[in-house]
């Protein structure tokens, strides 16, 4: 049985290997690093950045992306269906059904609940 | 996908029914104005007596579903109905309490009936992916209820510390999962049981898969080491949510452990028993010492939930039919009387659960001598006297692990649980012996509370004294366990 895990130890082993031999072989390699304002600076295509990465934004944003991230879900669960919709028959379209009527009354209680609302 | 049969729904109609229910209290809770909330409790208590109604159906049609996932036995309708029968009771507690604290949201009652979905299924199912979805399900309805007074600081950090913690074991016992899947190439109980019991010398890796899942659902039912959450986790939560959360997933959690390690995993004998005896003897100390040291009630009953665990660690120990029926009785003595205790606190505590210390009691045998009564018979059975369930509860523990030969262990539960006695004790000293007026303002106790406090102390008295017909369920429900 524990053989069976062996190909996994190799792995992590170089793994782990492989980003600590090419740091310790660039070390010799590459020309010597002397830090100048314009190589520190963040990569921005070329532009220099506007304002710190590290902004607050408005905790709106917050709702608008579990909803997004609700209805994605959804789609993605449509396409397997879909896809075997032949096969799956009658069965899976019940199933499916039911799971799109669940999140229709999610949907409801969300706009009931003054979510989709931009206060 | 043709194999599906109406006769599998039957089997889960009482899961179906109660996240029907749910998923109608959500979409309902919008359109109630404010002040008729409460309307949306009684519909998920006439939800669970549904559920009831149709466990009761499902109880004659023994049998597997969806190929051999979900069981409907003695085993899981007795956790079921324990199961149905806490819901109810902490819902009939928690109308009023909502309304005091300002926080009578639909929210509450739909998220209490998916958490008792999510137990149902850790009781009914034997597939092991299916009873995690069943502890994910309940897990993450509790960790919004614990921190369901969002203006409140100490239930936010119940709710965050209970999530983080409870998302970091729930992630041991799914790996646990993985390595038993890695090492038999099935997740179907019983399959599995075969298929280990095949092997003559069963690999080093099933008793990580088996520490692994052990440490899951150890962390669930707050036993020693892994019950540091627990003190503050009861403390901040409303005090109907302690109620629910202190004994419906810690029962289905048992439920769970006893399935999988005293049927599955039968053959590990010997890794397990010690694992179990530490493991209980820990939890008794440790849960006993600490209450000892508490001042306020939520706390003293926290570790006071530990000590229990670790008495019903106790059984599952002892294994067999003894152990097991006499874990199942406990498990419904301990909801009864740790439901009623909690509810009591939460309607003594007053609004906002200002007066949750000890000394806050003082006086209360003398201007309400009712509530007073009912919290003495409480903090009575819990700390085991006779006549009370808790008594009775223990005797068949402990006779069940004497029979088997534990007695080093019987000798620590005992002695924990006499030292447990000065602890419940206090509390009663506290209320007829000092003198003071109760710091919380009287307001007289709503009648669902009522209700549910008779079930609870009636229930006490009844199982302490005439446990003839339970005990005999508790014994059906655990014969097909070996």
């Amino acid at each position: 049985m524990l053989n069976s895990y062996g190909p996994i130890v190799i792995f992590f082993i170089i793994a782990a290997a492989f980003p600590i031999v090419t740091l310790w072989v660039m070390k010799f390699i590459r020309p010597k690093f002397i830090p100048t304002p314009e190589k520190v600076m963040p990569y921005e295509c070329g532009i220099t950045p506007e304002s710190d990465a590290r902004g607050r934004y408005t905790v709106r944003f917050y709702i608008v992306a579990i909803l997004f991230v609700i209805f994605d879900v959804e789609t993605i669960f449509l396409f397997p269906w879909a896809v075997q919709f032949q096969v799956l028959g009658l069965f899976g379209l019940v199933e499916m059904m039911v799971f799109l009527g669940i999140l229709i009354v999610g949907y409801i209680w969300l706009w009931k609940r003054g979510a989709l609302e931009w206060i | 996908m043709s194999t599906v049969q109406a006769s599998d729904f039957i089997c889960i109609l009482p899961q179906i029914i109660l996240s029907g229910f749910a998923i109608l209290v959500m979409v309902f809770e919008p359109f109630v104005p404010a002040a008729r909330r409460v309307m949306l409790g009684w519909f998920a208590l006439f939800a669970v007596a549904s559920a009831g109604a149709a466990l009761a159906w499902t109880s004659t049609l023994p049998g597997t579903a969806f190929g051999g996932s979900v069981e409907a036995s003695f085993f899981s309708i007795f956790f079921m109905a324990l199961f149905l029968l806490v819901a109810a009771l902490c819902l009939l507690g928690s109308f009023d309490y909502l309304a005091r604290d300002h926080v009578q949201h639909g929210e509450y009652y739909a998220l209490i009936l998916m958490a008792t979905v999510g137990m149902c299924f850790m009781a009914s199912s034997t597939e092991l992916i299916l009873v995690f979805l069943g502890l994910e399900i309940s897990s993450i309805s509790t960790y919004i209820l614990a921190g369901f007074k969002r203006q409140d600081a100490l239930s936010n950090e119940s709710a965050l510390k209970y999530f983080l913690l409870g998302s970091f074991a729930t992630a041991f016992f799914l790996y646990g999962i993985a390595f038993v899947y890695g090492l038999s190439g099935t997740t179907n109980l019983t399959a599995l049981a075969e298929r280990i019991h095949a092997q003559s010398s069963p690999p080093i890796m099933l008793w990580v898969a088996l520490l692994l899942m052990f440490i899951g659902l150890a962390f669930k039912v707050s036993t020693a080491p892994f019950h540091v959450w627990t003190p503050d986790v009861y403390q901040g939560a409303p005090a109907p949510v302690t109620a629910f959360l202190s004994v419906g997933p810690k029962a289905a959690a048992f439920a769970v452990m006893l399935r999988v390690f005293l049927v599955t995993f039968a053959g590990e004998g010997a890794v397990l028993f010690w694992l179990l005896w530490i493991s209980a003897a820990l939890t008794m100390i440790i849960g006993n010492l600490g209450a000892l040291a508490q001042t306020n009630v939520k706390r003293m009953l926290a570790y006071s939930a530990i000590a229990h665990a670790g008495y019903v660690l106790v059984g599952l120990a002892t294994g067999g039919e003894e152990g097991s029926a006499s874990v199942m009785f406990y498990l419904l003595v301990y909801a009864l009387m740790n439901v009623g205790a909690f509810l009591l606190i939460a309607h003594l505590a007053g609004t906002g659960e200002h007066w949750t210390n000890i000394e806050d009691f003082r006086g209360l045998g003398f201007e309400r001598p009712g509530v007073a009564a009912c919290l003495t018979a409480l903090m009575l059975s819990l700390g085991g006297f006779p006549t009370t369930a808790g008594f009775l509860g223990k005797f068949y523990l402990f006779r069940a692990a004497v029979g088997a030969g534990l007695t080093g262990l019987t000798v620590i539960a005992v002695v924990t649980s006499v030292i447990s006695v000065y602890y419940y004790l206090r509390l009663v000293v506290v209320m007829y012996m000092q003198e003071g007026t109760p710091q919380a303002p009287s307001a007289p106790m709503p009648w669902p509370l009522r209700v549910a406090l008779a079930v609870c102390v009636a229930g006490i008295f009844l199982l302490g004294l005439f446990p003839g017909n339970v005990l005999t369920l508790a014994h059906l429900a655990a014969m097909p366990l070996p």
